[in-house]
């Protein structure tokens, strides 16, 4: 614990459940972390009043009582930076959950802390400058290796440039031994691996750079009609059992970040669990190697204190934040930022301001806002490039879109994954709504994916969307005189629209070929349901009729493609294309010219 | 560190003694004393009428000059100057033990039945603490109901939360009891009990579970925590805690296998807005607290399995939806804490079928880890899914028909409107007294799926169709 700054600043007047209020204070700062009472529980001061401090606590307070201490740590609410952080799992205050088991047991008792990371073990650290060299903010003074696929940058910190007066040799350390030694303009400056960064406060970075690149999630719905852009921001609001957290931990298991930071704010305690049981488990398919090795946990589940849930998501943005300054691309998760949306509620509640719409605090607005704005696509101090992508989860109570959380949530993000609760029930996940979501982003990647997999990618899209489109009005046709009575023509147009749903837009997450797709293949499969519809409809106006082409067998290998053709396998598209196509030039052989 | 656990200890000893006489006012479940020593957050406080009938109770605000407190058993007939406050110097803690199986308690974990207090192996906070979340288990053990609407397509799993959401005059307790009857893992062995809560329900209710139980004969394994519709509202908000801490007692430190069964969940819900609106709190929607969901979630998460701990909680909450209305804060957000839903459907109870699971609402999280090769049969995921997005369209179909009539649809719609019949006429469908394996469901799953052409099944390989299914034609009248 950090001792430095360590006083006496006040006692607890009132307790209101994770609302303390402390008499007697004169120089507690705003911000400051204390720690309250005899249990000494973590807390942070959010507001001042004459001699009076209102103290949020982290951790449950039964048995607090008036007139118990309370202790000023003299810093704001940070997180430990440094080798350790990837492959850990941290509650929302960057309490490793292992250590604490390990000391406490299988419940979380109060009081309970362990360092986020352990000073214990010793890494291997090697330096990439050499003494005299001229150090600034952000500049890479040596690596190391964290797991076996992050390479852990140290980073001369935000506030420090000089000269480097002393380079530790290639060795082991501990993340609190000096490393480095920079002469600045206000003296020596010890470097360590390990540095603090106040949650709060977003870390310094270059300018902003154009969100060009789609953050490949290997989903073809994200990735074909709502992609989603390196740096991008993204809210997937879903009522529950729609998939928000299937959506969420397929996207966080396969999309091309370099790191990933899950934050589970307010959720599961079982969901948490299948993370940390399946993800060691499951391979990169770009690495070969574990997806823990990528991922950075935070849970703060529901039943867990309510205003450490509230630390979480910064918490979460912090650490990504970090890694993004080593030139990394970094995603995070925040399931459910409506967890979150409500400990602001309910703290704001206990603290007796007026509130806003249902019950929200009035400053919603501006905290989804200034978290959502912590993504972005940077250069960083050092000169590299880096992003944060923020993928959010949203729960409107109801499953209501119209509620204060979505809608604010809405103004700030470029992408909306609207999860439909008509195809959760039939079952069709991911249950991303192909008519009420949208993407910002799809026109600036877009010459990515013409260089990627071929510039009739960008046809090929529209004109799929424009049948979607088309379908929604004929099926309002369909449901007042039945299909029967429309048109052959018009007919495949609802059948092309069914079989792109089952054969591309639906995907199995537990299928071991189905849950990843390439670009390559997902441009392979649309254009596969395209080819149907364009030879298709020609031979309709030949007179083949919509019957006969459904029921041709070359109909179920489009729907199968999807598991049964191997990645790269591009010579199974040529096959199952000539097929369908031979097929139609039977039909319509049939018809004479 | 010894000495001082030791001045603690005398601390509260002297501070439990003290006795304050008055109170400063009454207002609904709550009181308010004045000027006492520094009481903690949630400790216990017992009131004392001028009777000397002593009641219990827990403190929800704290300060130097004023305590509020939740007076579990009622205010009524309490006086301002003629009552005292004694505060206990800890929260309300339940002792608990293998012997509270076969035993009636009441709200807050008293005998009922007029037997003595059973002697507690160990006492704990009925607050319960929060399990890590890394010393969980994942649970995928696959319960066998019995219930083919469940077993087939919303399978229970050991360690998981499944609430029943229903409505009035529903038959969720009939399907509650049925579940608690015949649930059973397929492997069989282990030592399991069901620990019931009710929670401001009628008489009759807490009846027909006594019998269901006594007439399968697993009375004595058993325990029953009763807060009837009769007994002060506010007691209700304690019941589950209590069960919830006995049956902690039973799964992680004695290895049972427990089943938790606790209704209505909606009463609990409503003490809940009672007691915040006393407090004059800023409601979020239809007056509940802002907290409800925290709330209800400290009591759903005590469920699961702890790794390295032979023992389970599956938690099986009843609600009756307000007016039917799934939107309503009380299921939308329990819906987002436990792990899946067991909808009853009002107008499939009036066609006749029992029990009325509706089958696109309903779901089970935790279905897909607990099904397939090696724990039901390998073809079980891809035969739930179909039925599923065959059932969907059923919907569809009936919409149509509604408006241009049963005689002008398609041949193939025709066949859907067959489907639907038969699933839930035949697979839906059973008697109260009906176990049905595993085996028996799924064969009816496709026997459904038979009414149906094969080149609209697509959910299923075509290998499952070659293994098992087989074309058919709708029997009359079915």
């Amino acid at each position: 614990m950090e001792v430095r700054g360590a006083r006496a600043i006040g006692r607890v007047r009132r307790v209101n459940g994770p609302v303390v209020e402390a008499a007697g204070v004169d120089d507690a700062r705003m911000l400051e972390l204390v720690r309250v009472g005899e249990a000494a529980l973590v807390g942070e001061v959010i507001k001042l009043s004459g001699d009076r401090a209102i103290i949020q606590v982290y951790e449950d307070t039964t048995g607090v009582r008036p007139g118990e201490p309370v202790v000023g740590t003299g810093m704001p609410l940070s997180v430990e930076l440094g080798p350790g952080l990837v492959g850990t799992i941290y509650d929302g205050i960057q309490r490793p959950l292992e250590a604490l088991r390990a000391t406490g047991g299988d419940f979380i008792g109060r009081g309970m802390s362990a360092p986020a990371l352990d000073r214990g073990k010793r890494w291997h650290f090697t330096p990439s400058l050499a003494v005299g060299a001229d150090v600034a903010p952000g500049d890479i003074l040596g690596t190391v290796p964290e797991t076996a696929r992050v390479e852990h940058r140290v980073l001369a910190p935000p506030d420090v440039s000089g000269r480097l007066s002393w380079m530790a040799a290639e060795g082991e350390y501990g993340v609190e031994d000096a490393v480095a030694v920079v002469e600045t303009a206000s003296g020596e400056r010890r470097v360590a691996m390990m540095q603090r960064w106040p949650i709060r406060t977003p870390r310094p970075a270059g300018r902003r750079l154009p969100a060009t690149v789609p953050l490949v999630t290997g989903q073809r719905v994200v990735d074909t009609l709502f992609p989603l852009a390196r740096g991008g921001t993204v809210a997937i609001p879903g009522g529950f059992g729609t998939g928000k957290t299937m959506t969420q931990h397929a996207v966080a298991k396969w999309c091309d970040a370099d790191l990933i930071v899950y934050v589970g704010c307010g959720e599961r305690g079982n969901e948490m669990t299948d993370v940390l049981t399946e993800f060691p488990k499951l391979v990169d398919p770009r690495t070969g190697r574990s997806l823990m090795e990528r991922t950075i946990l935070i849970a703060n589940t529901s039943n867990m204190p309510v205003s450490a849930r509230e630390a979480s998501v910064y918490t979460g943005a912090a650490l990504a934040e970090y890694y993004r300054d080593m030139g990394y691309h970094v995603a995070v998760m925040a399931d459910s930022t409506s967890r979150w949306a409500e400990a602001l509620r309910e703290l704001s509640g206990r603290m007796e301001e007026m509130p806003a719409e249902q019950g929200f605090p009035a400053y919603l607005a501006t905290r989804i806002a200034s978290f959502y704005e912590r993504a972005g696509s940077m250069e960083t101090l050092g000169g590299g490039e880096g992003s944060v992508s923020i993928i959010g989860a949203v729960s409107p109570p109801g499953g209501d879109f119209s509620e204060p959380v979505t809608q604010h949530t809405r103004r700030f993000v470029r992408a909306f994954w609207a999860l439909d609760r008509q195809l959760a029930n039939a079952r069709h996940y991911p249950s991303i709504s192909w008519l009420d979501s949208y993407s910002e982003y799809a026109d600036e990647v877009r010459p990515w994916w013409e260089e990627r997999v071929g510039p009739e990618w960008t046809a090929d899209r529209a004109e799929m969307v424009g049948l979607l489109r088309k379908e929604v009005r004929l099926l309002q046709v369909a449901k007042l005189v039945g299909s029967d009575a429309l048109p052959d023509s018009q007919r495949f147009v609802i059948e092309v629209c069914s079989l792109f749903k089952d054969a591309f837009l639906r995907q199995d997450a537990f299928d071991e070929v189905d849950r990843y797709t390439s670009p390559e293949k997902q441009a392979r499969m649309l254009a596969l349901v395209l080819l149907y519809w364009r030879r298709g409809s020609l031979a309709i106006k030949k007179g083949a009729t919509f019957v006969e082409l459904r029921r041709l067998k070359a109909v179920r290998d489009i729907v199968s493609a999807r598991y049964a053709i191997a990645e790269g396998d591009s010579k199974a598209f040529d096959r199952v294309a000539a097929r369908l196509e031979r097929a139609i030039d039977d039909l319509e052989g049939d018809y004479g010219r | 560190m010894a000495a001082d656990a030791r001045a603690e200890a005398l601390r509260r000893e002297l501070a439990a003694g003290r006795e304050y006489l008055g109170l400063e006012r009454i207002d609904g479940p709550l009181v308010f004393i004045k000027r006492t020593h520094p009481v903690g957050y949630r400790e216990l406080v017992e009131i004392v009428d001028a009777e000397g009938r002593g009641r219990l109770g827990m403190v929800l605000d704290t300060s130097e000059d004023m305590v509020v407190a939740q007076v579990f058993e009622g205010t009524q007939a309490l006086t301002l100057p003629g009552s005292k406050a004694r505060f206990r110097g800890e929260p309300l803690t339940v002792g608990a033990t293998r012997r509270m199986l076969g035993r009636t308690f009441d709200g807050l974990g008293r005998p009922r039945d007029g037997g003595p207090a059973p002697l507690a192996d160990s006492r704990s906070d009925v607050n319960g603490r929060p399990v890590n979340p890394v010393a969980r288990e994942y649970p995928r053990d696959f319960i066998q109901t019995g219930i083919s609407a469940i077993d087939g397509m919303n399978t229970l799993i050991r360690g998981q939360k499944l609430p029943i959401f229903s409505g009035n005059g529903l038959p969720h307790n009939e399907l509650a009891a049925q579940i608690a009857r015949q649930a059973r893992l397929r492997d069989g062995g282990s030592e399991f009990a069901v620990v019931f809560a009710a929670m401001g329900v009628k008489h009759d209710v807490a009846r027909f579970f006594e019998r269901s139980f006594e007439e399968s004969g697993v009375l004595d394994k058993v325990a029953l925590f009763l807060s009837l519709a009769d007994d002060p509202s506010i007691e209700r908000i304690v019941t589950p805690r209590v069960a919830l801490t006995v049956a902690e007692h039973l799964a992680f430190d004695l290895g049972m296998h427990v089943l938790v069964v606790m209704t209505d969940m909606a009463n609990y819900c409503e003490a809940l807005r009672e007691i915040s609106t006393a407090r004059g709190e800023i409601p979020s929607r239809k007056g509940f607290p802002g907290y409800l969901y925290s709330d209800l979630a400290e009591l759903y998460e005590r469920s699961g399995m702890i790794r390295g701990r032979p023992g389970s909680i599956t938690q099986l909450p009843i609600l009756t939806m307000p007016n039917d209305d799934i939107s309503h804060p009380i299921p939308d957000l329990t819906g987002y804490i436990t792990e899946g839903q067991i909808v009853l459907d009002r107008s499939m109870y009036g066609r006749g079928v029992y029990p009325p699971v509706a089958g696109l609402p309903s779901l089970s999280r935790l279905m897909k880890d607990g099904i397939g090769e090696g724990m039901t049969r390998e073809d079980h995921p891809r035969l739930a899914a179909q039925l599923f997005a065959s059932y969907s369209k059923v919907k569809d179909v009936r919409d149509l028909a509604a408006v241009i009539g049963e005689d002008e649809l398609a041949p193939l719609d025709r066949r859907y409107l067959e489907f639907g019949e038969f699933f839930e006429k035949r697979f839906v469908t059973q008697a109260r007294d009906e176990d049905r394996d595993i085996e028996r469901t799924l064969e009816l799953g496709w026997e459904a799926l038979g009414l149906l052409p094969a080149d609209e099944l697509r959910r299923v390989t075509e290998d499952d169709i070659a293994a098992h299914w087989v074309e058919r034609e709708a029997e009359e009248g079915a």
